[in-house]
């Protein structure tokens, strides 16, 4: 099925694309049908810059499994930092 | 050689008469022959749509596959221009109503037609054919597993698109169903009330539902691939096309 439920969040952050890097500026999150990965569902997020047209995105299908043990991985790495090291407010002399 | 054909990147007049990127393929004779507008699937204007373009033309018509997203991404990869296009809520009805008619315009002015016009669409396009053929004159219609074209489309669902029924009284030509007897969108109850529908307006119509199969099982490059109902699927199309656009 195509469920065509679509989170889209605002990010802050660059991602390196077909044609190199760019600024990041949203998220779009679905359960949909991949375009590569051999299954019929997977949790697809496109990390996207609209303004700089569709060409500006950075796409991943994972399975569901790979998706929570992202969440999870994303969660436990930033625990392990220092609170506020990766913060947009970040202090610039950190090391 | 009888069965030479010729494929290729077009320009056509769109809806609103922008010029927009298709995808032409036709046989090389001058044997008069009809047309099939090719409505291609969510994800988009891609190398397996654009082979089944050829197929048609191998089986003797003029085929035409309008890019439905060239004006969110003009020159585009496939699979960007769709997510963009996914993210935008899908294509409006009245634009692919008018992108439609100008592949069917583009394929009756091609030397050899016969002035007859097929549509068929995979996936959203199923219910973009339905509509098609709702809204223009045309000679035959194939929808394949269109959901929401009874139903409406879940709560939150990006896709701005309504239900069709109410329209099916406008239906042009002979329409052919294919769909999968495990697929939720459309499920079998939604075809069901399609066809009661097109009963009950008195519009010729043939449902084929396929055990085994569910969504997208014409997609030749995906797990949801199921042989043999997209033989038989194809077999049906074939003759549906050989009784209503011939000369």
């Amino acid at each position: 099925m195509c469920t065509y439920q679509t989170e889209k969040v605002e990010l802050v952050g660059s991602g390196k694309g077909a044609s190199g890097w760019f600024g990041v500026s949203h998220a779009t999150v679905y359960v949909d049908h991949p375009v590569h990965a051999q299954f019929a569902h997977t949790l697809n997020i496109d990390f996207i810059n609209p303004s700089l047209g569709p060409s500006a995105r950075v796409a991943v299908e994972l399975t569901e499994e790979a998706a929570l043990a992202l969440v999870e991985a994303i969660q436990r790495s930033i625990a392990s930092a220092p609170a506020g090291l990766a913060s947009e407010h970040q202090s610039v002399g950190a090391h | 050689m009888k069965d030479a054909i010729q494929a290729g990147t077009v320009t056509i007049t769109g809806h609103g008469g922008d010029e927009i990127e298709a995808y032409l393929s036709r046989p090389l004779g001058d044997t008069p022959r009809g047309g099939v507008v090719v409505i291609h699937h969510m994800p988009g204007y891609d190398i397996q749509t654009k082979e089944i373009v050829r197929r048609f033309a191998a089986e003797g018509y003029a085929s035409i596959c309008p890019n439905l997203y060239s004006r969110e991404a003009p020159g585009a990869s496939p699979d960007d221009a769709a997510a963009a296009a996914r993210a935008n809520g899908g294509v409006p009805d009245e634009r692919l109503v008018g992108d439609v008619d100008g592949g069917a315009q583009y394929l009756n002015s091609l030397e050899g037609a016969n002035g007859r016009i097929g549509v068929i669409g995979y996936c959203s396009g199923g219910r973009q054919s339905f509509l098609a053929a709702c809204s223009l004159r045309l000679d035959a219609a194939v929808d394949c597993y269109g959901a929401f074209i009874v139903n409406t489309p879940p709560d939150g669902a990006p896709l701005k698109v309504t239900p069709l029924l109410g329209i099916a009284d406008q239906l042009s030509c002979p329409l052919l169903g294919l769909f999968g007897a495990d697929d939720s969108y459309p499920a079998p109850d939604e075809t069901a009330a399609l066809s009661a529908e097109l009963d009950r307006v008195g519009k010729p119509h043939e449902f084929h539902t396929f055990d085994g199969a569910g969504h997208a099982f014409f997609a030749v490059n995906r797990p949801n691939y199921r042989p043999e109902a997209a033989v038989a699927g194809w077999e049906r199309i074939l003759e549906f096309y050989g009784k209503n656009l011939a000369s």
